[in-house]
């Protein structure tokens, strides 16, 4: 049952998620980015407190204070985009945050839709709750930093367990790239550390979702491609009322 | 889908047959160095990831890539696989490799020397046994990677490890999928290993 939603037709939308979720051209493969300078930000800190604020391993500090003003070189250019307010690291846990409410809302849907059942439903439970820690932990650190974004209302085709899991599928796919483009931008390092603990969750999420459908648990071959916080913004957009 | 408990994630409950466990499961790797001689486990011998530099981080991170694509390759065909088993340790073997690579290269330019590979010791006998010991190898690494990132650097670096982080996950779901373990073991985060904790699990494994 691989590929294209153009066969279930109705959905172009959905279409267009896959189809960007997948496009080779859009992203840099790693060996190209190698040679790219990211963000900056090499201040050594411990990374603890916001694993610690997860309810992740060990030991904590204070919270996870960070120069929010810091003017974000890098990462500045894609947040102009509505949804992901702030700058620098700020607008990164902004933007997270937002794609995270989609991603709960996304799952609450599909619960209450009752097109699943069993085995499939209790993944789709476990999936859905892990989401909604990812919100909690991420508006806590926005809080931290300044104003987190509010929560968006997200509106998506709940139509036949085919095609839910598929936009699952690209839901989780786009979220893993998502975190995997703001790493090298993050400054803080209790951020970092946050968001390379959510980036594996999605990705184990997305290998998951791409096994249920039969397709190949990593689409991008053995190097995982980052997407930019603007190309995901394009993505979303349909996605949020 | 179904969600057994977890046999037992670790490796000391990864079955063993014909060997006393003690004869290859070392008290880590920092024993293993004094046993060995510090060459075997160089790469993984350093406190703190914090400590290390990026050339060592990266060192550090070829040999468990040396680990899992020996695992995959060679360990896999003496075992023996089917169904599954078999086609995604395929797969897996070449994207190991691939890091592998990947990683010498970066290693190279970066005006480092890639560690040698070392020569690997598992405990799997059979399919089963396998797949247990693949479990926790891509979940270390998980860890392995999430723990050492926020250390390095470089940011391409950095990129260059989360690019290959997403993939060990996604390795390990596949994993917990096909033998109904947990998808997320550690639950919403997954937690970052310290190197004192992938030696551990890891060290072990590796032989004079």
């Amino acid at each position: 049952m691989s590929e294209s939603t153009t066969t279930d037709g109705r959905r172009p939308a959905h279409g267009a998620v896959e189809e960007l979720v997948r496009d080779d051209v859009a992203r840099k493969r790693f060996l190209k980015m190698a040679g790219r300078r990211m963000g900056a930000g090499a201040a050594a800190t411990s990374f603890a407190a916001f694993i610690a604020a997860c309810g992740g391993s060990s030991s904590s500090s204070s919270t996870a204070a960070s120069t929010p003003a810091a003017t974000g070189t890098s990462t500045a250019a894609g947040t102009s985009s509505a949804s992901a307010a702030g700058s620098g690291d700020l607008a990164i846990v902004n933007y997270a945050l937002t794609l995270e409410y989609l991603e709960s809302q996304f799952y609450a849907k599909v619960i209450k839709s009752g097109l699943f059942h069993g085995a499939n439903l209790s993944v789709i439970k476990t999936f859905g709750a892990e989401e909604t820690q990812h919100v909690a932990a991420l508006k806590k650190v926005a809080m931290s930093l300044g104003t987190p974004a509010s929560e968006p209302t997200g509106k998506f085709p709940i139509h036949s367990a085919g095609q839910v899991t598929k936009l699952a599928r690209a839901v989780e796919n786009l979220g893993a790239a998502a975190y995997l483009g703001q790493a090298g931008s993050i400054k803080s390092k209790e951020i970092l550390a946050a968001a390379l603990a959510i980036h594996t969750i999605e990705a184990r999420h997305a290998a998951t979702l791409q096994f249920i459908t039969n397709e190949t648990p990593t689409p991008d071959g053995a190097f995982a491609k980052p997407m930019t916080m603007a190309q995901v913004l394009a993505v979303v957009k349909p996605f949020i009322a | 889908m179904t969600h057994i408990e977890p046999a037992s994630p670790e490796l000391g409950a990864v079955e063993v047959h014909g060997m006393s466990r003690s004869s290859f499961i070392l008290r880590g790797a920092l024993t293993a160095g004094a046993v060995y001689g510090a060459g075997a486990v160089a790469p993984f011998v350093s406190s703190a990831f914090a400590a290390s530099g990026d050339i060592d981080i990266l060192n550090f991170a070829l040999t468990l890539e040396y680990l899992e694509t020996d695992f995959y390759k060679v360990k896999a065909k003496s075992v023996g696989l089917s169904g599954p088993a078999k086609k995604y340790a395929a797969l897996f073997a070449e994207e190991e490799n691939a890091h592998v690579q990947a990683l010498t290269k970066a290693i190279s330019a970066g005006g480092g020397t890639p560690a040698k590979k070392p020569t690997f010791v598992f405990p799997a006998t059979n399919q089963s046994s396998f797949l247990k010991l693949a479990y926790v190898l891509e979940n270390t690494g998980v860890g392995a990677y999430n723990g050492a990132g926020p250390s390095l650097k470089n940011p391409a670096y950095l990129a260059a490890a989360g690019s290959i982080v997403q993939i060990e996950a996604r390795h390990a779901a596949t994993i917990a999928l096909i033998t109904g373990q947990k998808i997320t073991p550690d639950g919403a985060f997954d937690k970052p290993l310290t190197k004192a904790q992938v030696l551990k699990k890891a060290g072990p494994l590796i032989k004079m």
